[in-house]
């Protein structure tokens, strides 16, 4: 199989919808099968790489911080890009701006870059094909 | 106070919190004084299915180790005190079968909801 670029538009904040994790789980599958991926994050989706979000317990289960092992998306697009150097893929991440001012969210994890809606066009005109998953 | 919680926006973070997010809610308000009941509604009836698995999602080296699991959520919630409700037109629509169901799992149909409602100080639709 040749190697394609694939371009994706995420738009849903974190801690929402399955959106987020079935977006997630394309672009894992893309980088397995060797190509290279784009993400370009617009408005509650800049969110998704903050540094600053902390896992917590959950008393109503019972468990501490260790045992709960709270899932963050920022740490699923660090596995996410530790995956696209083992398989030799580019896998670039740009957050909308505007976006990231409007919530406060700019200290995103390193390798997400901040950008605009032209970065997305160019993406999108040099991939063989993009998927926008706006927000419901 | 007595509140009803309609839960009708089903899955939603599920997978990021581990639990839903309303039932976790409800739960906390009923350790707190409380008298919190949920009725699921549309997609939620799904909740009320024993045995459902959302283990294995991955992502490169990360592996989800504490998925969520809405039924159990459940069941501890009617140990708690809690009493739950599902619409039965709901659930007969997604062919939910009955001998799936968590027991405990109470059943109304929409003709019924303004009885229910009736019962509660207040309803909370999320």
């Amino acid at each position: 199989m040749s190697k394609k670029t694939l371009t994706f538009l995420l738009m849903d904040a974190p801690f929402e919808q399955a959106r987020v994790t079935t977006a997630f789980r394309l672009i894992e599958d893309a980088l397995e099968k060797g190509h290279d991926v784009n993400v370009f994050t617009y408005e509650g989706g800049v969110s998704l790489s903050f540094t600053e979000q902390k896992p917590h317990p959950n008393a109503v289960h019972g468990r501490s911080v260790v045992e709960e092992e709270h899932p963050l998306p920022k740490d699923w697009i660090a596995f996410i890009q530790e995956k696209a150097k083992e398989k030799g893929c580019n896998f670039n991440w740009i957050n909308c701006g505007l976006c990231l001012d409007e919530r406060g969210v700019n200290d995103a994890i390193a390798g997400c870059e901040r950008g605009g809606p032209a970065d997305f066009l160019v993406w999108a005109k040099n991939s063989t094909s993009t998927l926008v998953i706006g927000t419901k | 106070m007595k509140a009803l919680q309609i839960i009708q926006s089903a899955y939603r973070c599920t997978v990021e919190e581990q639990d839903d997010p309303v039932v976790w809610f409800a739960q906390v308000l009923q350790n707190n004084g409380g008298e919190i009941d949920i009725l699921l509604k549309g997609n939620a009836v799904n909740y009320v299915i024993a045995g459902q698995d959302s283990s294995g999602l991955k992502f490169g080296k990360w592996q989800q180790n504490q998925p969520a699991k809405l039924d159990l959520d459940l069941t501890d919630c009617l140990k708690n005190g809690l009493g739950i409700y599902i619409i039965s037109e709901d659930a007969q629509d997604r062919g939910i079968p009955t001998d799936k169901i968590i027991a405990g799992i109470k059943t109304v149909s929409r003709k019924e909801l303004p009885a229910l409602f009736e019962e509660y100080e207040q309803v909370w639709h999320w």
